[in-house]
């Protein structure tokens, strides 16, 4: 069943080439049917899957045999939770990019195709396979971001397929290493995995493949691509950027590094600089990811930079829920995954379509002035439930999955736990400041009651004094000094409004500031419901996860945890 | 607390569930209303919050007061892999938190009432369109309040806790005064500080113990077994045993002590009442403050009682200086909602000296049961009596803001030449908060320093230093505000309305019933004081 979401995403993609460029409605519906056939097909999917049963084979066909390769699909409940996260970021996607209009075809082609790859790598349990899907996804964002892309999107795109590239690099010569040594018969994950690669190999192996992931996911030092790939990208790729792109760098970290090289998790010889094994410098490089992204995310001038550094400052905590290495901390990872997924998509959403498209800005100082809350009261108000989800507020998932990360942490490495803690005060802080100055700082400008009053009296310390709520009838009577300014400063306010909706200039795909079309809000609906869904509720996904991590595959992961 | 739940199948009815939900339906349904219909939203609110309060009712009186342990409890998995429970019930102390919640937030809606009908009052920030926000966002406050009071698994309390501060937030952030964003941020930051610690110290706990119940947690606590379990299963650092555990204490401490708050981490406090709007300010010093009291007799007393003893004289001494200071520094103030704000750290410092005080260790002479007994239900009335009394005060100063626009000590006097009723029933509050005999302040701090002279002398003399200041500041209010030469500008000065006195009257009534028949409070919680009492036993 789950393979259909491959087929379908790359049928979509055949569709769209065979439509007229002109032909604007047909390949953005092409889009939305393919995405929505890629979600129902995951959501069946994963309604048959049976938890409890281990690894589902999906599709197992020799494909080279002479050295080995298959085309080798499966599931388990950590590819389970994934793919419906990749099919339901896909179709949020597609109705953030419904105002495309440049070249839409292209653009929903490239766009399908970066779906289907990154379903296949969720799938694949050959390693090969998931290498070549692995390297399918990366290619269309390259086009994705230097196409449709905004600021400095050339260089964000390079940027980005480098990094990507070198990381690849990494995890090829990791691969084929191991295929080497394991006798070269087979890239089948199952089989490797149980394989007897001698400690020495897997300690420098590890780190290899490990890295070579983590940068896709992320990690810091080398996250840097990732703030200027997510703000180069157009909306929708932004939002399968940090929703799902950077997911298959950790799920390849997990399905991949930690899996084959479990030995590579053992404390080394002797301490190196304070770092007992590979575990405790990945751990510390997350939390030094999650601080870090989090303070840069607290000086960004550019608002759409302030949700790709806090994407940085997220996925650490993914790293650190992988090296906990105890069931909790997996699932706590696993599901941060999802959770990151689905809010990082809605704050992308917010600040490059809702906001971006209308006001061609995002230097938060310039928005400040817009009174934004106001102007697009839907967009603040999904902003707010979003960034409410991302400092980690207990009812919505990101709450569930870092708590369990943290449990996880307070085991394996007390001290990060802490220090994720602070990741997590700084959190709040930027979210706040985000939200403060794009949406709610021109209500701040508006004159209160008190000022107001006092404006009043000091301008007029008339002898009859009445309530003040008759008093702006009164105030007509006698016009001081100091009340004109209150006067003057009540009216300035909704010029400020209008300037808002004067700025998103005529012609712009008919839409004025305000009006928050349909695809939007059902976009941002589905997303909202389902981070407080998984919030309220997350055995949904936990009843996947666990078993997945119980089952045979993860046993030696599990066991380097025990020191 | 018994380890025990009351009755293993429950009850037929989750009124629990119903109480929260009440107000949460309520908010759907006044937040998907037009922004400009006011009276609707309104009167929907009220509704729905009086309906909240009959649910309150029913609760108080099925409540059997002869068992003081947890009833009516309601108890579902929720996430079995970290235990995690939908676990609900209320003993003493839940249901008289929750009677609280149920009155004080209406009492607030009532009191906006003036801004949020009056469309002609153009200059106040409600009667810009956006009441039903406002509205919605008091009853979602409301919610997270009635949830934190009733939970009994720690993630499930935890989740009201931090689901409150959102609505409160907003509240300051969208319809304060003038400087509300600085507050609104402060007041959110500080509290996610003593958040975080408290989660991350709650989590080890769960890792050593594998329970968030809060319950069980407070049986491991009461045997001394948590302590020793950390040494166990935590070998952080080679720390020992003691230092191990007050470090975990420490973090859920600082939760709490933000919350409440204890000297020195109440700075947020003052700014954040002052710029709430009126209605906001009464419920945050009412009821909100009360959560983090309420955190302590929950979690803190009975799952760390043995670290609260390894370090109680530095506890004391912070509860006394929370006592006296911020009794000295309401006297020191010139703005009327910051007098009454400080005013309030004051006593809610009585509820800690005498939450410290009973964790005392004691010999086991039943004397010293009676002492503890008395603290404690002192501590439990005063957080009543207080919610009552500060929010009415609040009610006072705002009307005073709202009708001339100053709220400063000095810009009155002699106003009850003009406003006799307005003076008048104020002076009850004013009094109440005072603690005059024959008002309710009186009888919880009486019991208060009843028990805690017995148990720790010295803090409870220092701290009668408070009550001397405290009437000192009380009495310059009256004296400022109310006496001497009424000057010109406020000749027209309004007095009480026929509807403010009947937002008003209600409060009042209580407070003298109270004062008088405090039985009617005290009987439903004294058994569930003594079961607390039991508890701290080694």
């Amino acid at each position: 069943m789950f393979a259909w979401t491959i087929y379908l995403s790359f049928s979509g993609v055949a569709c769209l080439m065979a439509l007229k460029p002109e032909d604007v409605r047909s390949a953005r519906l092409v889009a939305m049917v393919t995405s929505v056939g890629g979600l129902l097909v995951a959501l069946v999917g994963a309604g048959q899957f049976n938890p409890g049963a281990g690894l589902t084979t999906v599709a197992k066909v020799p494909w080279v045999s002479a050295l080995g390769l298959e085309y080798h699909l499966a599931v388990d409940g950590i590819s389970v939770t994934l793919v419906v996260l990749t099919g339901l970021a896909a179709v949020a996607g597609v109705l953030f990019s419904w105002n495309i209009e440049f070249q839409t075809k292209r653009f929903f082609a490239f766009y399908l195709a970066l779906i289907g790859g990154v379903y296949g790598v969720f799938l694949s349990f050959d390693l090969f396979l998931l290498f070549v899907f692995y390297e399918l996804a990366i290619v269309p964002k390259y086009f994705l971001i230097a196409g449709w892309g905004t600021t400095r999107r050339e260089y964000g795109a390079m940027k980005l397929a480098l990094y990507s590239f070198v990381g690849s690099a990494m995890i090829l010569a990791g691969l084929l290493a191991a295929y080497v040594v394991a006798g070269a018969t087979t890239f089948n994950l199952v089989e490797l995995a149980k394989f007897p690669f001698p400690r020495g190999f897997q300690m420098w192996a590890f780190p290899l493949v490990f890295t070579g992931f983590a940068v896709l996911a992320g990690l810091w030092p080398f996250h840097s691509w990732a703030p200027t790939g997510h703000v180069a990208a157009p909306t929708a790729a932004s939002m399968l950027l940090a929703g799902v792109i950077m997911k298959l760098g950790a799920y390849g970290c997990l399905r991949v590094a930690m899996t084959l090289f479990p030995l590579g998790l053992h404390d080394w010889a002797s301490p190196v600089l304070g770092f007992a094994s590979w575990r405790d410098v990945f751990g510390v490089l997350a939390v030094i990811g999650i601080v870090y992204g989090a303070m840069v995310a607290l000086v960004q001038r550019d608002f759409k930079f302030v949700i790709g550094y806090s994407s940085v400052s997220h996925m650490g905590f993914v790293i650190l829920g992988l090296m906990t290495l105890s069931v909790i901390g997996l699932s706590g990872a696993v599901l941060q995954m999802f959770s990151h997924g689905v809010i990082a998509g809605l704050l992308f959403a917010v600040v490059g379509r809702m906001v971006y498209d209308r006001t061609h800005t995002r230097v938060l100082d310039e928005l400040e002035l817009l009174g934004l809350n106001r102007a697009l009261p839907f967009a603040a108000g999904t902003f707010v439930v979003a960034g409410l989800a991302s400092m980690g507020m207990p009812g919505f998932s990101g709450f569930v999955a870092e708590f369990q990360v943290l449990i996880g942490a307070w085991k394996a490495f007390p001290t990060l736990a802490v220090l994720a803690g602070v990741g997590v005060l700084v959190g709040v802080a930027y979210t706040l400041r985000a939200m403060q100055k794009a949406f709610f700082s021109a209500s701040d400008l508006a004159p209160t009651s008190a000022e107001l009053a006092g404006a009043e009296l000091a301008g007029a310390p008339a002898p009859a004094l009445e309530p003040v709520g008759t008093m702006g009838a009164m105030g007509s009577g006698h016009v001081g000094p100091s009340h004109s300014v209150a006067a003057a400063r009540a009216g300035e306010w909704p010029e400020r409004a209008a300037l808002g909706t004067g700025s998103s200039g005529p012609g712009h795909s008919g839409h004025g500031l305000g009006d928050i079309s349909i695809p939007e809000r059902l976009g941002a609906t589905l997303l909202i419901a389902l981070t407080l869904l998984i919030g309220v509720y997350p055995r949904l996904l936990l009843d996947w996860i666990e078993p997945a991590l119980h089952s045979p595959l993860m046993e030696q992961v599990l066991k380097a945890g025990d020191r | 607390m018994e380890p025990a739940i009351a009755s293993p199948s429950g009850p037929s009815w989750p009124w629990l569930t119903c109480l929260i939900l009440s107000p949460i339906l309520g908010a759907v349904i006044v937040a998907g209303m037009d922004r400009n219909r006011r009276t609707l939203a309104w009167g929907v609110g009220l509704l729905s919050m009086l309906v909240t309060l009959g649910l309150a009712l029913a609760i108080w009186f099925q409540f059997d007061p002869a068992r003081g342990e947890v009833q009516l409890v309601e108890r579902h998995a929720w996430i079995p892999s970290v235990n995690v429970e939908y676990h609900l019930g209320v003993d003493g102390l839940s249901a008289l938190m929750v009677m609280l919640a149920a009155l004080i937030v209406p009492f607030a809606l009532l009191a906006e009432w003036k801004r949020l009908g009056d469309p002609a009052a153009g200059a106040g920030d409600l009667a810009r369109p956006g009441t039903p926000a406002f509205v919605a966002l008091l009853l979602f406050l409301q919610a997270g309040m009635l949830g934190s009071f009733t939970a009994l698994n720690f993630v499930h309390w935890f989740l009201f806790w931090e689901l409150s501060l959102v609505p409160a937030y907003f509240l300051i952030k969208l319809w304060g005064g003038a400087r509300r964003s600085a507050a609104a941020n402060q007041f959110f930051v500080y509290t996610m500080v003593g958040s975080v610690t408290l989660l991350l110290s709650m989590l080890a706990v769960y890792l050593v113990t594998g329970s968030f119940d809060l319950i069980a947690l407070a049986e491991k606590g009461r045997t001394g077994e948590l302590a020793s379990l950390f040494s166990l299963k935590l070998k952080w650092y080679g720390l020992s045993m003691r230092t191990l555990a007050l470090v975990i204490f420490g973090g859920a401490l600082l939760g709490f002590a933000v919350k409440v708050p204890l000297v020195p981490f109440h700075t947020w406090l003052p700014a954040t009442y002052s710029e709430a709007p009126t209605g906001v300010s009464m419920v945050l010093t009412g009821v909100m403050s009360k959560m983090g009291v309420y955190g302590f007799l929950r979690i803190l007393l009975p799952i760390f009682p043995e670290q609260m003893r390894w370090v109680l004289t530095p506890l004391l001494w912070l509860a006394v200086a929370t006592v006296v200071l911020s009794a000295c520094a309401a006297f020191a103030q010139r703005d009327l909602k910051r007098i009454v704000a400080y005013s309030s750290i004051n006593h809610l410092g009585y509820c800690l000296l005498g939450i410290f005080a009973v964790a005392r260790f004691v010999d086991s002479n039943p004397q010293w049961t009676t002492e503890k007994a008395a603290v404690l239900n002192g501590v439990l009335l005063q957080m009543f009596n207080h919610g009552l009394t500060a929010s009415a005060l609040f009610y006072f100063v705002g009307l005073i803001e709202q009708r001339t626009g100053r709220r400063g000590l000095e810009d009155f006097g002699g106003l009850r030449q003009v406003a006799p009723v307005f003076c008048g029933l104020m002076g009850i509050a004013l009094f109440a908060s005072l603690g005059l005999p024959g008002l309710n302040g009186f009888i919880g701090e009486f019991l208060i320093f009843k028990g805690v002279f017995p148990l720790v002398t010295w803090a409870a003399a220092f701290s009668t230093l408070g009550l001397l200041v405290t009437a000192v500041f009380i009495l310059t209010i009256m004296q400022k505000v109310w006496s001497g030469p009424l000057e010109t500008r406020w000749s027209q000065f309004l007095d009480l309305t026929l509807s403010e006195r009947l937002v008003v009257i209600p409060a009042l009534a209580l407070m003298l019933v109270l004062g008088l028949w405090p039985q009617l409070v005290l009987g439903r919680i004294n058994s569930t004081v003594l079961q607390m009492v039991e508890g701290l036993k080694l």
